[in-house]
């Protein structure tokens, strides 16, 4: 910390070796969406295979690489990262602190997540391609996985504890760092959201390493963890993996609701509706992430008990979950409410993780869940509550700071053209999913009988419009930072936070000496 | 930073980590917790399956007389001759039986497989005792060896009445190549 006072080093050095929030937020940032890039190219590949029925473009096994690394890139390296950037620059800002409470873990754990990346993508150019099983790693499938195995199990390692140090970070800065006044309850929500999803992530990711750790031994030192010859048992892996599994889509989810909380509060023109409530729902939904893990295996085979339980605590979720969907709808009401491009993106949050939601509560049921398991209609639920859900949230997050971050002003047409591209077509892409799930197509084929096809065909059109659509975010992106009208350091009319009260761009160094807050 | 706080920051990463050690651990000790939770709920309970000691109502026979079938399968990528020597027998509950499985390798070379039984329906389950089976440990083949082996075994005479066909299924697995196993 000798260089405090003093500006960032020029060029490549800068950025190889900064120990400054901003910066570690700002490589995230991109990191996250270059793989979001990526994985939506393995996207369209899904798509494109799919557009109509029998084998056109790559074989089956290619096609099963590029589901599984589409998912793996997506998660841990799109948007995980993303709402790693966001906490990296907003939290020290929102609670009026220096910088992170440990800038040279931050490094680390941001350079490990570029390498784990680096292993997990050049696995696609070894002899056996990609890992293939699916995301969730199901043994005994993914035991046949070649000389891509341990690499790609080293990759989770890796970027696993990347994620387990940025949220030690996250907690340390949050408890030892606030500025003086800035109780808990004080804190703005998108800190609140990520302080708890810090907490998430310490108490899975190591789970989730010690499962991946045991397909390894099983793989090479012959335990039988897993391997039912050696009294072994594969379904335990899927327990291990949805313990982690669960926290884990919440993991991803949680930030955005702290991000849509005040998106919501700031063009509408208010404060958020019942805080305190708002903080005790995320706490309960992660408390609740716990003990659901189950619904997510309901075919292999469980007691009538289980099957209840896991049914009935999966609903329970709803009641937090009604109880933010309430207080963001009550934050608008007889609020002064303008469209900005964050709100439009928070809006069509609000629409569209709830239809997300509703979907979720149908997979709850057990006996109803047997006919929808490993269907499209589960690709289309977990699609819309991450799509329009948590990656809606994200790209309000970066309609909302972008202006705090460059100091420009974005173009607001093209912003709006990007809300409205990407709002369409996200339906088309994923809306038919729904009727393909319903009507029987399983998850994960390359090919599909005929009566499939028609909707497929949709939501390829869907895919195309919806990926194009980004590359007018990324343009947006990349004007913005060149230059563009100069923004306040309020920004917006109405906004309220430690954040706004610094001029933008938010300069290098922040809240040396801690401001009061009262 | 000041010490003080740097001092508090460490602490408290301290503490995370070892949160993060809790859980790591936690990750291996749902082995054994799946374990002890099969055996309370009754599902898939290895010890049940695998139950060597005969049962309170072994001993005196019963009157009615019960099929067990005997099934044999192997996997896709395992190379092995395995089959019953008899498909099915008719057993009266109480009485101890023997039959044997005839298993050959065909790989080549040594190799070491284990059988993992399954019993159908599942409700009879714990009623169907092994006193003696090859599957309770690894058997060990010399390259294209044959031989038969050993399952004995009695019917529980708490068999519920509404079952009076039972299949003893087993899956013949490679363990490996390597000498008699563990």
């Amino acid at each position: 910390m000798g260089e405090h006072g003093h500006g960032p080093p020029k060029g490549i050095v800068r950025w190889l070796t900064t120990t400054n929030h901003k910066d570690i937020g700002t490589m995230y940032l991109v990191f996250s969406l270059v793989m979001f890039l990526v994985g939506g190219l393995m996207a369209l590949v899904i798509r494109s295979e799919l557009f109509q029925p029998g084998l056109q473009l790559v074989d089956p096994a290619f096609f099963n690489q590029m589901t599984t690394m589409h998912a793996l890139v997506m998660v841990f390296g799109a948007v995980m990262p993303a709402t790693v950037g966001l906490a990296n620059w907003m939290i020290p800002m929102q609670i009026g602190a220096a910088d992170m409470a440990l800038p040279r873990m931050n490094l680390f754990s941001f350079w490990l997540l570029a390498f784990a990346f680096l292993l997990l993508l050049s696995t696609l150019f070894i002899p056996g391609g990609a890992p293939a099983a699916g995301w969730t790693l199901y043994p005994p499938l993914v035991l046949q996985t070649g000389q891509a195995f341990p690499m790609a199990i080293f990759a989770i390692h890796l970027m696993g504890a990347s994620s387990i140090m940025g949220a030690i970070n996250v907690i340390v800065t949050i408890v030892n760092m606030r500025a003086p006044g800035m109780t808990l309850l004080k804190m703005p929500l998108f800190s609140w959201s990520w302080l708890i999803t810090a907490y998430l992530l310490i108490a899975v990711m190591p789970v989730f390493a010690g499962g991946v750790t045991m397909l390894l031994t099983d793989y090479y030192f012959h335990t039988s963890f897993f391997n039912a010859a050696g009294g072994g048992d594969p379904v335990l892996f899927q327990h291990v993996f949805w313990f982690f599994g669960h926290p884990e889509v919440y993991i991803m989810i949680l930030p955005a609701f702290g991000i849509v909380s005040e998106v919501i509060a700031t063009f509408s023109r208010k404060p958020i509706f019942g805080y305190e409530a708002m903080v005790y729902a995320i706490a309960s939904i992660a408390f609740l992430s716990f003990i659901v893990w189950a619904h997510h295996m309901f075919t292999v085979g469980m007691p009538l008990a289980g099957q209840l339980f896991f049914t009935l605590s999966t609903m329970l979720i709803a009641v937090p979950t009604g109880v933010k969907i309430f207080n963001w709808t009550a934050t608008m009401w007889r609020g002064s409410i303008s469209f900005e491009p964050p709100m439009l993106f928070a809006l069509a949050f609000l629409f569209l993780f709830t239809i997300g939601g509703f979907s979720g509560l149908m997979l709850a049921i057990a006996p109803a869940d047997f006919q929808y398991h490993d269907t499209y209609f589960v690709v289309a639920h977990f699609h819309y509550v991450l799509v329009p859900g948590a990656v809606f949230g994200i790209m309000a997050a970066v309609y909302y700071w972008l202006p705090k971050w460059t100091g420009h002003m974005y173009d607001m047409a093209l912003a709006k053209w990007h809300f409205w591209l990407s709002a369409i077509f996200v339906n088309v892409l994923f809306f038919p999913q729904h009727y393909l799930g319903l009507a029987g197509m399983p998850r994960r084929i390359p090919d599909y009988a005929l009566q499939f096809t028609e909707w497929n065909m949709v939501s390829t059109i869907g895919a195309f419009g919806f990926g194009l659509s980004q590359l007018l975010f990324v343009w947006l992106i990349v004007k913005c930072v060149k230059g563009g009208e100069r923004a306040t350091a309020g920004v917006w009319d109405y906004q309220h936070g430690l954040e706004w009260t610094v001029p933008s761009p938010a300069p290098y160094h922040t809240f040396e000496k801690a401001p009061e807050v009262r | 930073m000041n010490e003080p706080l740097r001092r508090s920051n460490r602490g408290l990463t301290a503490k995370l980590l070892l949160m993060v050690a809790g859980s790591f651990a936690f990750g291996f000790a749902l082995v054994p917790l799946y374990d002890v939770f099969c055996e309370v709920t009754g599902i898939g309970s290895r010890e049940r399956l695998l139950q060597a000691a005969p049962g309170a109502g072994a001993g005196a026979t019963d009157e009615r007389t019960v099929t067990v079938e005997f099934t044999a399968s192997v996997p896709a990528n395992g190379r092995w001759e395995f089959e019953p020597a008899a498909f099915e027998m008719q057993v009266q509950p109480g009485r101890l039986y023997e039959t044997t499985y005839r298993a050959k390798n065909l790989h080549g070379r040594d190799m070491t497989g284990q059988a993992v039984p399954s019993v159908a329906p599942a409700r009879a389950a714990q009623y169907l005792q092994k006193t003696e089976c090859f599957c309770f440990t690894p058997q060990h083949f010399k390259g294209a060896e044959e031989r038969d082996m050993i399952v004995r075994f009695s019917v529980d005479r708490g068999l519920p009445a509404g079952i009076d066909r039972l299949t003893l299924s087993y899956a013949f697995y490679d363990v490996g190549r390597g000498g008699a196993g563990t």
